[in-house]
């Protein structure tokens, strides 16, 4: 599975658990408003780490923090190379 | 008596902002926001119970040197500690918003707190040291509530030198916290003004309202922070100083934060509502120098069983109701439960003590989780603890031990089961930031030979 498509499934699964209705995920999205609160991304985060092995959260060198979708899908499959 | 908060220094020109509605401090020198109740308040123990922030900044500053205790109530609290907090805290006067019927119960006195201002009283004169009431974040059960005094409580701020531009203080805290309170003091007892947060409001939103008032100065903790940075409205403020505190400061929050805000004074203070403020670091390095760790005038800071203790003036002195008992300790240090690890002469913030849980800088206790965990009927024993998250700092995980009989594959569908009946327990009892986001099945935990389970500080 790809690191975006691996995104996609562990973000639905975040929101189904929390309850809250995700946006559709274009490139675009805004993460703020993708329907994913503060604990849904730490949540989603951890779960990222466990099956990607990368948290470039905590990784990130010279990076700025993702904004959009493909930012956030960007981070992870740099962070993943 | 000493000087209120009312009384300090030149209120013209300066603001307080909140959502829906701002006001120029100015106006409070000839009038009132509470209706011409305030010398029914005087001498009285206040709890200060409003929605909004910008009515609890008006109620404080007129209060200030008027009631002899104010409670400061945040707009979060669970209404069922309400006659637990009057009754310790001898409230005898409730300061609310027009309208609100939670409080009618209580027999108590109301008084509404409310724009606009009404003509009152010029020069009033001081009558107490009032005394200020904080409650505890995130603890089990009723919130513990602690003594300041307004002398206290802005002992650690700093006569700002003067400046050409107008010093705008934002925060994204809550201004009934300890944290935003700080910044509450530090605007009006200095030169500024200040931008108010609003529950509810977005991240951007909140953002665009900083922008557009011109801060300069942004205080909130590293969550707080790092929702900011993902936000495409990041760019739209330019503040002079980025302060951080709540929680423990990460170098990846710092250095992107100096990216981001290059021309900004980037601080990360120490602070608690027991021990006030201890220090902040300002050399872009999480952690902080070993060589803090000494006495500096009036605040001492030293380690003892691993973790941090401050003894400061700035410190609360009692906790009220608890038959008083002090903050600190006979020697005059606070414990603060915060565990430091020294490597290369700087020390590090690595968890605190009894497992206690920092989640966005609300403290969650294990053992309250696990006590919903151990109510199912498979489950002999369990342990919750912190996964570090540089989200929030922190998430919940739990390892649970099940009885004999019970499979602890982790596949198996009975496990399946079990693990969504827990989950489901605990997502009908707790906040959602309580609940574990991951369970394991684990065959045996660590005991101490006490018989009390084995708790890492993470």
């Amino acid at each position: 599975m790809s690191v975006k498509s691996t995104i996609i499934c562990e973000i639905n699964e975040v929101a189904s658990e929390q309850g809250k209705a995700v946006a559709p995920l274009n490139d675009d999205l805004v993460l703020l408003d993708s329907g994913l609160d503060s604990l849904c991304f730490a949540i989603l985060v951890a779960r990222l780490e466990d099956k990607l092995g990368v948290d470039p959260f905590t990784a990130a060198d010279d990076v700025y923090f993702p904004v959009t979708f493909s930012d956030f899908v960007k981070f992870y499959e740099d962070a993943a190379r | 008596m000493g000087d209120a908060l009312r009384d300090a220094g030149e209120l013209s020109g300066r603001m307080l902002w909140g959502r829906d509605a701002s006001l120029a401090l100015g106006e409070l020198r000839r009038g009132t926001s509470l209706g011409g109740q305030l010398e029914s308040l005087a001498d009285r123990s206040v709890l200060i119970a409003t929605s909004g922030q910008l009515a609890s900044a008006l109620a404080l500053i007129e209060l200030d040197g008027m009631a002899r205790r104010m409670i400061l109530c945040p707009a979060d609290l669970p209404l069922a500690y309400l006659s637990s907090i009057v009754a310790d805290a001898g409230v005898d006067a409730i300061v609310t918003d027009a309208g609100t019927t939670a409080f009618d119960k209580l027999g108590l006195p109301l008084v509404v707190c409310a724009l606009p201002i009404a003509p009152g009283t010029e020069n009033i004169a001081s009558r107490h040291a009032t005394e200020w009431i904080l409650l505890t974040s995130g603890t089990t059960g009723v919130p513990k509530m602690v003594m300041h005094s307004l002398q206290g409580l802005t002992g650690a701020i700093k006569t700002a030198p003067p400046r050409e531009r107008p010093l705008i203080w934002g925060t994204f805290y809550d201004i009934r916290r300890y944290g935003g309170l700080q910044i509450f003091l530090r605007a009006i007892m200095g030169t500024g003004s200040l931008v108010l947060s609003s529950a509810g409001e977005t991240v951007a939103d909140h953002l665009q309202r900083l922008a557009s008032c011109g801060v300069t100065h942004l205080s909130g903790t590293p969550s707080h922070w790092r929702r900011a940075l993902m936000s495409p409205a990041s760019g739209v403020i330019a503040p002079e100083y980025v302060r951080l505190s709540g929680e423990i400061a990460d170098q990846s929050v710092l250095d992107n934060l100096r990216r981001v805000y290059p021309n900004a004074s980037i601080g990360h203070a120490y602070a608690s509502t027991e021990a006030g403020v201890g220090f902040e670091v300002t050399d872009g390095l999480e952690g902080f120098p070993a060589s803090l760790m000494r006495r500096d005038g009036d605040v001492w800071m030293k380690v003892e069983d691993g973790s941090l203790r401050i003894r400061s003036p700035r410190a609360a002195s009692v906790y009220v109701g608890d038959a008083g008992a002090p903050v600190a300790d006979e020697n005059g240090f606070v414990d603060t439960g915060d565990m430091l690890e020294l490597r290369d002469d700087r020390y590090y913030f690595v968890g605190r003590r009894g497992g206690i849980i920092n989640i966005g800088g609300l403290k969650v206790h294990p053992e309250e989780i696990e006590a919903i965990i151990n109510r199912h009927e498979s489950v002999r024993m369990s342990l919750v603890k912190g996964r570090a998250n540089p989200i929030t700092g922190a998430i919940i995980v739990a390892d649970i031990v099940l009885k004999d009989g019970a499979s602890a594959t982790g596949g198996a569908p009975g496990d399946r089961e079990i693990k969504t009946a827990i989950l489901q327990a605990c997502r009908a009892s707790l906040p959602p930031y309580k609940v574990p986001a991951s369970i394991r099945f684990v065959a045996s935990l660590d005991v101490t030979p006490a018989g009390k389970l084995v708790r890492s500080n993470a």
